[in-house]
C-alpha cells in the first residue's frame, strides 16, 4: 500500500540575519525506503535526533522532501496536488505524543472531533456530524456524553483517546503514531495500546508506530525498522529483529533497555556504548554507527554498507553493517 | 539501632481554593547506607512530594506537613527551624532532578554551578571551587573536564547534563542520594550509562539511594528494595526478587503484568480498568478498591492496614495472605 523509496529531508543551517545563506544541512532523514502492507504495523524505533519524528512529518506532508518518493497505491505523495492531495490527507492521520498540548483548551470535545469535518466537508453533512462524533466517543471507550467537556476535565489516557478518535474522524487507511504512550502512566499505556490493536483489527488500519520503548514496539508491530542517525540501519519483522538482531547498534539497543525482571540483572547483559550519537550535521563517513562500534574496521569509514539481506535463514531481515554475520564480543 | 534515612507516617496535604488534597496518608520506610530503596509509583502516587518532604523544598503553601517525621541520623528534620535544617540536613542528604535542562540555571557556567556549594558551605574560593568542580565532573565521567568546565548547561547532551546534575549532587559528598525520575527524559543507552554511574557511585562511596521511578524495568535492574506507592501510600515493600516474583499486593501485580515485555510475545495486556483516584476525594476504605479484580466487601469499608509478611515484606492489602499463599 505505501512504498517510501529514498527519502531524504535536509534542513539548511541558515547563518546572518539580513543576508541567510546556508552554511550546513542537517540530514534529519538520510536515505530511508520501506513498504508497509494493508492492516499492518511496522514500529520504527530510534533514540532521540535519529529522524523519526521528521520522517512523521514527511509521511503526512507536512513538510517538503530533499529527495525521494512515498508511494501511496502507487502515485507519489510529495507530487500530488489541489483535489488529490485533499484526498491523500483524508487517507492519513497522526495520534501525536502529548496529549496535554496537541489539543486545543478552548475547544470542546465535540469541537476537536468534528474539526476534520470543517476542514472536509464533503465527507459527512453538518447535521450528520454531532452524531458521527457520538459514534467516534463511544468508539474509542469514552462516554458519547461528553461531548461538550473541555480537555483539562480528562485525564491523560482520556485525552489520548480524544486525539485517536480525531485521527479516526475521517476514516483514514494510515495512522502515524509518533510515541503515543511515552506521555502516558503504565497503568493507562496497556489500556490506550489495547485500544490501538481493537481497532486495527475492527477497521483493517495500518499503523506507522513510532517510539522509543522497545517492548511496546514489540507488543504491537508486525515488522520493525531501527533508525540510526537518518538512516534504517536494520529492519526485519518483530522475530528477526528481537531474536536475531545481526546490526551491532540494535543489538546495543536491545540489551540496554531495562526488564522488569530483577533476574535479568547484572551488568554482563548491557552492552555498552561509548560516547553520544554524532550530530547529524556532519554525520560520520562510510558507516554511521563506526565512531560508537566496538567492530569498526578501516572498511566502515570508508564504504557505506548496504541495507540487504545478511542472514540467510532470515531473507526478510536487512541489516546495514558489513560485519553482520561475524561475531566479535561487545564491550560489557 | 536508628537507620541513615527515616520516614515515619509522613502525612502532606495540598490546599487548594476549593478543595483539599491529601497527597500522602502515612508513608513510612527506611533506608540505609550502601542501600537502594526504589519509590515506585505512578504520577499522583506521592513519590515526589515524598522526596520535596524529606528535602524541606515543598511549596508551603499550597503544601502542609500535617503529621510525621523525617529522621536523618536519628534527629527529625521536620521538628527542626529552616535554618537548623539545613545544616542538620545540609551535606547528608542530596538529591538530583528528573529534567536536568530546567534544573539546571541556563545563565551560569556548569563549573560555577557544581562548584557552588563548595564556595557557600565549605567556604573555598572560586579557584579551589573550580579545581574540585573539575575533580567531580571528571568522577561521573565527563570528556575533557577541564575543558568543559566553562560551558553552560545548554552546550551539553541530555545525558551529560544527567551527570553535572549528578556531580552537584556530590560535591559535598552526601550519605543519602535521592534521584527523582534521573534517566526518565534520556534515551535508552544513555539511561543504562546513568544508572551504571549511580550504581557504581553508591558501591564506592556507600551512599544510600532513594531511587523515585514509575519504570518497573529501571527498578529492576538496580533496586534492593521497593517501596510501591499508590494514592499516597505505600500499598507494598519488599526485597525486590520476591516483589516481582510474587507480588502481595493487587496493585503491585496488575502494574506487572501490565506492562508490555520485550522477550515475551504478545497476548493483549492485562490494562488495570480506571483511573488512579482523585486526591481531594480518594475513596473509603482500600483507595484501589473501584479498581481491584480482587475487592470483597470489607475492601469498601475498611482501609487495611499494613501486614507484615513473611520475608519482611509489607503488604496493605486485606488478602494479602492469599496473594501469597495461591
Amino acid at each position: 500500500m505505501l512504498e517510501v523509496r529514498g527519502l531524504v529531508k535536509h534542513f539548511p543551517i541558515e547563518r546572518g540575519v539580513v543576508f541567510r545563506s546556508a552554511v550546513g544541512q542537517v540530514k534529519a532523514v538520510d536515505g530511508v525506503s520501506f513498504t508497509l502492507a494493508r492492516g499492518e504495523t511496522l514500529g520504527i524505533v530510534g533514540e532521540s535526533g535519529c529522524g523519526k519524528s521528521t520522517l512523521a512529518r514527511l509521511l503526512l506532508r507536512l513538510e517538503p522532501a530533499t529527495a525521494g518518493a512515498a508511494l501511496l497505491d502507487g502515485r507519489d505523495i510529495f507530487a500530488m496536488q489541489g483535489a488529490e492531495l485533499v484526498a491523500y490527507r483524508r487517507q492519513v492521520q497522526m495520534v501525536m505524543q502529548d496529549p496535554y498540548t496537541s489539543l486545543n483548551p478552548r475547544m470542546t470535545v465535540g469541537d476537536i472531533i468534528g474539526e476534520p469535518f470543517e476542514i472536509h466537508p464533503e465527507v459527512l453533512p453538518k447535521r450528520a456530524r454531532a452524531a458521527r462524533v457520538r459514534e467516534l466517543l463511544d468508539l474509542v471507550g469514552l462516554s458519547p456524553e461528553h461531548i461538550d467537556r473541555y480537555p483539562h476535565q480528562f485525564s491523560g489516557g482520556q485525552r489520548q483517546r480524544i486525539g485517536i478518535a480525531r485521527a479516526l474522524a475521517l476514516e483514514p487507511r494510515l495512522v502515524v503514531c509518533d510515541e503515543p504512550v511515552s506521555a502516558l502512566d503504565v497503568s493507562i499505556q496497556a489500556q490506550v495500546i489495547n485500544l490501538l490493536e481493537k481497532l486495527q483489527a475492527q477497521l483493517g488500519l495500518s499503523y506507522i508506530f513510532i517510539a522509543h520503548d522497545l517492548s511496546v514496539v514489540r507488543h504491537i508491530s508486525d515488522r520493525v525498522a531501527v533508525m540510526y542517525l537518518g538512516r534504517i540501519v536494520e529492519t526485519g519483522t518483530v522475530e528477526d529483529i528481537y531474536q536475531h538482531a545481526t546490526h551491532p547498534y540494535t543489538q546495543a539497543l536491545l540489551s540496554a533497555a531495562p526488564e522488569p525482571d530483577p533476574a535479568l540483572r547484572g551488568g554482563s547483559r548491557i552492552i555498552r556504548l561509548e560516547g553520544d550519537v554524532p550530530s547529524p550535521a556532519n554525520p560520520p563517513s562510510g558507516c554511521r554507527f563506526r565512531t560508537r562500534c566496538w567492530k569498526a574496521q578501516q572498511r566502515c569509514s570508508q564504504e557505506e554498507p548496504a541495507l540487504i539481506a545478511r542472514r540467510p535463514e532470515g531473507p526478510t531481515q536487512l541489516s546495514a553493517c558489513h560485519f553482520a554475520s561475524e561475531t566479535i564480543d561487545p564491550p560489557r | 539501632m536508628s537507620h541513615l534515612l527515616e520516614v515515619r507516617d509522613l502525612h502532606v496535604e495540598f490546599r487548594t481554593r476549593d478543595a483539599i488534597a491529601h497527597v500522602l496518608n502515612g508513608v513510612s520506610f527506611h533506608v540505609d547506607a550502601g542501600e537502594t530503596l526504589a519509590l515506585l509509583g505512578e504520577s499522583g502516587s506521592g513519590k515526589s512530594v515524598t522526596a520535596q518532604a524529606i528535602m524541606g523544598i515543598l511549596d508551603t503553601p499550597p503544601a502542609l506537613v500535617r503529621s510525621g517525621q523525617v529522621l536523618y541520623e536519628g534527629r527529625d528534620l521536620l521538628a527542626l527551624a529552616p535554618e537548623e535544617r539545613r545544616t542538620a540536613r545540609g551535606a547528608g542528604v542530596a538529591m538530583v532532578f528528573q529534567d536536568a535542562l530546567s534544573a539546571l540555571n541556563p545563565v551560569f557556567r556548569v563549573g560555577w554551578q557544581i562548584g557552588e556549594a563548595l564556595r557557600v558551605r565549605q567556604g573555598l574560593s572560586r579557584a579551589a571551587a573550580r579545581r574540585r568542580a573539575i575533580e567531580l565532573m571528571e568522577h561521573v565521567c565527563i570528556p575533557a573536564a577541564a575543558a568543559r568546565v566553562d560551558d553552560y548547561p545548554h552546550q551539553f547532551s541530555g545525558g551529560m547534563r544527567q551527570r553535572v546534575m549528578i556531580a552537584m549532587a556530590l560535591a559535598l559528598e552526601p550519605k543519602v542520594l535521592i534521584a527523582d525520575e534521573p534517566t526518565t527524559a534520556l534515551d535508552v543507552t544513555v539511561q543504562a550509562q546513568i544508572m551504571d554511574l549511580l550504581r557504581q557511585l553508591r558501591d564506592e562511596r556507600g551512599m544510600a539511594l532513594v531511587l523515585i521511578t514509575h519504570d518497573l524495568g529501571v527498578v529492576a535492574q538496580v533496586a534492593d528494595r521497593i517501596a510501591v506507592m499508590y494514592a499516597g501510600r505505600i500499598v507494598e515493600q519488599a526485597d525486590v526478587h520476591a516483589l516481582y516474583a510474587r507480588p502481595a499486593h493487587p496493585y503491585t501485580r496488575a502494574l506487572l503484568e501490565s506492562v508490555p515485555r520485550l522477550r515475551r510475545d504478545g497476548e493483549p495486556l492485562k490494562a488495570i480498568a480506571g483511573l488512579p483516584p482523585n486526591l481531594t476525594r480518594i475513596p473509603p476504605g482500600c483507595p484501589f478498591h473501584p479498581r481491584c479484580p480482587m475487592e470483597i466487601p470489607l475492601c469498601h469499608e475498611q482501609l487495611p492496614a499494613v501486614l507484615e509478611l513473611p520475608g519482611g515484606r509489607l503488604s496493605a492489602c486485606h488478602r494479602a495472605r492469599e496473594l501469597l499463599d495461591a
